[in-house]
């Protein structure tokens, strides 16, 4: 049981996804203008990270594994969380529409989404089991939902800034993030995992 | 005309159209892999060889793909030669791939190399494509190297180090002690953001330039210039004074030294405008 908690921590703290490992930085910068739309991708990275944690880890395991054809990983994933997302998107605009018109517009995006890849190579990478590997994807998931959240607060005082000409846009965005990054390597000494 | 059109699209993918510096794309590798030149550089190898070869790929095959599942196409493509790339650093380079991680498999998920298969191989003949890919890769891995160099140097004092870590040429003397947070995430997105703030300058000083030049000439032409003007014969740029002085005087030497002046001053155009303005 330590164990599941250890993980959960250090994927939403230690080892955050953005702020530690780089994964999913494009909408990280993308959608991160207002708090409420960086809600709103969180919870649809989390949803799909959740449910293709486990539909990868079945398909390494069941699959790719007997027939030893390990090497396929990447190309088997990235169809299954395509496919997955799809589905995902079907699925809510004909049973939870409430759901899709929230999250709707984020879900084409996911696929692209070097996160959801990650969390599911990672998986594998770490021999987690099925119960390791969704506690793993929807806690990193909640990390990048945390970081994106954040980010957009910070963003929308900067909107009042008035940085010099060379370093308006992406610049002064960068170093925004780099400041809440060095605020979470703090995080970094509180070793949970290993 | 065929060389003209080849060396524009590489001036394009390298310099204007930089993927990273410009466009943005792929920031994932871009801030995970820049800790060392060597890492830099495998990570940039890596991704021009999948770009060529994805490129060259669709290219042949883009009449084929039905244009509702042509993404889903370019991605099965692309992972195909990422995982065969990935095999291959596995086999020759494992320093390489154990530095660099995830980070060689998540090249599918690289938007830069979805980018130009949508907008460039789709479209275009094989060549053309693959010198894109090519060009692309290049302005990625000179971004990646640029980003690295300026990490590596003031988180470490050396330069060139291998991906295992050992080796490398100390630059700065025994004085220095290496500003650590630049090899941790903090530092890669300082400097990313620092030296896109560059970029936005330079870009923005020699458009300026460009329309201040543009300006003068217009200027010249209607024959209001404050110090220039165009010789009536001849249609060169001369000083007013010059033109204005001769003939008044038979006896002025500068009558014979009028061509080389022009000649001068047409070659020190830029800079005389730049003061004027």
């Amino acid at each position: 049981m330590s164990e599941i908690f250890m993980i959960m921590f250090a994927a939403i703290l230690t080892e955050n996804f953005i702020f530690s490992k780089f994964y999913g930085i494009c909408p990280f910068l993308g959608v991160s203008d207002k708090p409420s739309t960086a809600l709103g991708m969180g919870m649809a990275v989390t949803f799909v990270m959740t449910i293709s944690s486990a539909a990868t880890w079945a398909v390494y395991y069941l699959i790719l594994e007997p027939l030893q054809l390990e090497y396929l990983k990447t190309i088997a994933f990235i169809l299954v969380i395509a496919t997955l997302v799809q589905f995902i998107e079907m699925f809510l605009r004909k049973f939870i529409p409430a759901l899709y018109s929230a999250l709707g517009i984020y879900l084409p995006l996911i696929t692209t989404n070097c996160a959801v890849l990650g969390s599911a190579l990672v998986n594998i990478q770490e021999g987690y089991n099925l119960l390791e590997s969704v506690v793993f994807g929807f806690s990193a998931a909640l990390g990048f939902t945390m970081a994106i959240v954040v980010f957009a607060g910070v963003r929308e005082r900067m909107v009042f800034a008035n940085p010099p000409k060379s370093f308006q846009g992406y610049p002064i965005l960068l170093i925004a993030a780099s400041l809440v990054a060095m605020a979470f390597s703090g995080f970094a000494g509180m070793n949970f995992a290993r | 005309m065929e060389k003209n059109k080849y060396l524009s699209i590489f001036k394009e993918g390298v310099l204007t159209n930089n993927p990273t510096f410009v466009q943005l794309l792929g920031m994932c590798p871009t801030l995970a892999t820049t800790t060392s030149i060597s890492n830099a550089i495998g990570m940039g190898a890596a991704v021009i060889v999948v770009l060529m070869c994805s490129n060259l790929f669709i290219s042949l095959v883009r009449k084929l793909i039905p244009k509702e599942v042509r993404i889903a196409s370019y991605i099965v493509i692309i992972s195909g030669f990422v995982t065969a790339v990935e095999l291959l650093i596995k086999a020759f380079f494992p320093a390489i791939d154990a530095a660099l991680g995830l980070f060689i498999p998540l090249i599918v998920v690289n938007c830069i190399i979805l980018a130009r298969a949508e907008a460039f191989a789709s479209k275009n003949a094989p060549l053309p494509s693959v010198i894109d890919g090519l060009a692309t890769g290049i302005g990625f891995t000179g971004a990646l190297t640029c980003i690295a160099a300026v990490r590596e140097l003031l988180g470490t004092g050396m330069l060139f180090a291998s991906s295992d870590g050992t080796g490398g040429i100390r630059i700065f003397g025994e004085w220095f002690t290496p500003i650590t947070v630049f090899l941790l995430p903090a530092g890669a997105f300082l400097t990313l953001g620092f030296l896109i703030a560059l970029v936005q300058k330079i870009t923005a000083t020699s458009i300026e330039r460009k329309r201040i030049h543009e300006l003068e000439l217009d200027a010249l032409d209607a024959g209001y210039h404050k110090t220039l003007m165009r010789d009536p014969e001849t249609g060169k740029v001369v000083k007013k004074a010059d033109i204005l002085t001769v003939g008044m005087d038979p006896a002025d030497p500068r009558e014979e030294n009028k061509k080389d002046d022009a000649e001068f001053l047409d070659g020190e155009n830029k800079d005389t405008k730049g003061e004027n303005a």
